[in-house]
């Protein structure tokens, strides 16, 4: 019973550390360091959500998680009925795998998806993307809206429309481009995607909502810090400015991305930097790694 | 880019710029003429459509022992496809591009809908597509976008 114990609260850590991370503004200081929490808190709760109706099942055993588990299998494979483990807790175990395979294939699933969209992407890009001197290394999308974004990947892409280049001066859209680089140096494309396929999972949880916005909005300040290293502030808060100036007010339904308020944020952030507060982020960093470090011992002792 | 590539999009240019006087599709022979500026093999050519075509992105219809290859859609709607995947305006949830920003009035958004399902299916006979005629408020106009409009008619 105490494991079931340690995984539930586990669970509940898990949730308030969501909800002051999410309302923290260090992060917005230490994106990095914010993105490893949380990573940590999400690993930290799938797991503990598999836990807990394993060890409610497995009381019987008296054994922590991991080895209660390899009894039970064990003792399944000689054809006997466990001694001690009632249907409703073998119930219980079944749910707790249950929800480790759906994590599991959603995961798979997100990333089998996205690259099949990449592959699309990328096959439409060799046909109707063109080079320009203006932007080496980048394509060029005749079109007049503006957008940028990276195509990530082995081989990533980074693509500006026609917009774009009208949009921005030259020291704005160099800004861009080593953001968008950075995006695809440091692929935050996989660290988004976990967040991605839980979202799919549980649309209805607000903090599960919570989490894949916030780290979103983590990783373009991550990346606007790595801009911000080779061209100063100013270049890219103007470009974030033009981009809020040009778009509408209003987002088209069904839509997520970017809010006019995101942009805000980033901009401010980028006009008044603060030092990024190493205490603090230690001590995330300590509270969130023992948040995972706790599940997974019960899981392998 | 690759060299195979390179050929896709050296074809599918062809296949683009030649067709408004041809209604009826390029046989592979054309083609490689077209092309006779890079000493292409007929058979290179073939393959590179055959490519296209599993792709999606070339059409083909027989005529007695030949095939007649067309663009499947126009490359205004391809461009149009791109950029609403780039402007998260495509409904899909994958994570599968990391944007800036982006930057869409409501406008915008309608005409590129209206570009890619023109393009999508095929415009009825007698019912020219519009969507060009409404295009972009007051922007700057790209060197591709007025050359054809969106919707080619294509076969019966």
């Amino acid at each position: 019973m105490t494991y079931a114990l340690h995984f539930g609260l586990t669970v509940l850590a898990c949730w308030l550390t969501v909800q002051v991370l999410a309302r923290s503004t260090w992060t917005w200081r230490s994106p990095r360091v914010a993105i490893l929490c949380w990573q940590a808190v999400g690993l930290a709760a799938g797991l503990a959500a598999m836990g807990l109706p394993m060890a409610l099942g497995l009381a019987a055993y008296d054994l922590p998680t991991g080895s209660a588990l390899w009894a039970l299998v064990g003792e399944l494979r000689r054809g006997a009925w466990p001694a001690g483990v009632t249907a409703p807790q073998l119930g219980l175990v079944v749910l707790g795998c249950g929800i480790g395979v759906v994590l599991f294939t959603t995961t798979l699933r997100s990333l089998h998806s996205a690259v099949r969209a990449q592959r699309r992407h990328r096959d439409l890009l060799t046909l109707v993307a063109r080079q320009d001197p203006t932007v080496p290394g980048a394509l060029v999308l005749d079109h007049p809206s503006a957008a940028a974004y990276c195509l990530p990947g082995v081989r990533p892409r980074v693509v500006v429309s026609a917009g774009t280049l009208d949009l921005l001066d030259r020291a704005e859209l160099a800004a861009v481009l080593t953001h968008e680089r950075a995006h695809a140096q440091e692929r935050h494309d996989l660290v988004l995607l976990p967040f991605t396929a839980l979202r799919r999972v549980l649309p209805w949880l607000r903090w599960v909502r919570d989490a894949h916005e916030r780290v979103a909005l983590l990783v373009e300040m991550r990346a606007d810090d790595k801009a911000r290293e080779r061209h100063a502030e100013a270049p890219l808060a103007g470009a974030l400015r033009r981009f809020a100036a040009a778009g509408d007010r209003i987002t088209p339904a069904g839509t997520l991305g970017l809010g006019d308020h995101d942009l805000e944020l980033r901009v401010h952030r980028l006009l008044d930097s603060g030092r990024p507060p190493r205490l603090v982020g230690a001590a995330a960093l300590t509270v969130t790694t023992t948040l995972v470090a706790l599940p997974v011992s019960l899981f392998l002792s | 880019m690759t060299r195979l590539g390179e050929l896709e999009r050296a074809v599918m240019d062809v296949l683009w710029d030649l067709l408004p006087g041809r209604s009826d599709g390029l046989m592979v022979r054309e083609v490689v003429d077209a092309l006779a500026g890079r000493e292409l093999a007929y058979t290179t050519v073939l393959t590179v459509l055959d490519r296209l075509a599993g792709k999606g992105m070339v059409r083909r219809e027989r005529e007695g022992r030949a095939w007649r290859y067309r663009a499947a859609a126009s490359r205004e709607a391809h461009i149009a496809q791109l950029m609403l995947d780039a402007l998260d305006l495509g409904g899909s949830r994958d994570a599968a591009l990391v944007r800036f920003a982006r930057s869409v009035t409501g406008t915008e958004a309608e005409v590129l809908r209206a570009a890619l399902s023109a393009a999508g299916e095929p415009s009825a006979p007698g019912s020219p597509a519009t969507p060009t005629a409404r295009t972009t408020p007051a922007g700057p106009t790209t060197p591709t976008g007025p050359v054809t409009p969106a919707a080619k008619a294509p076969e019966h």
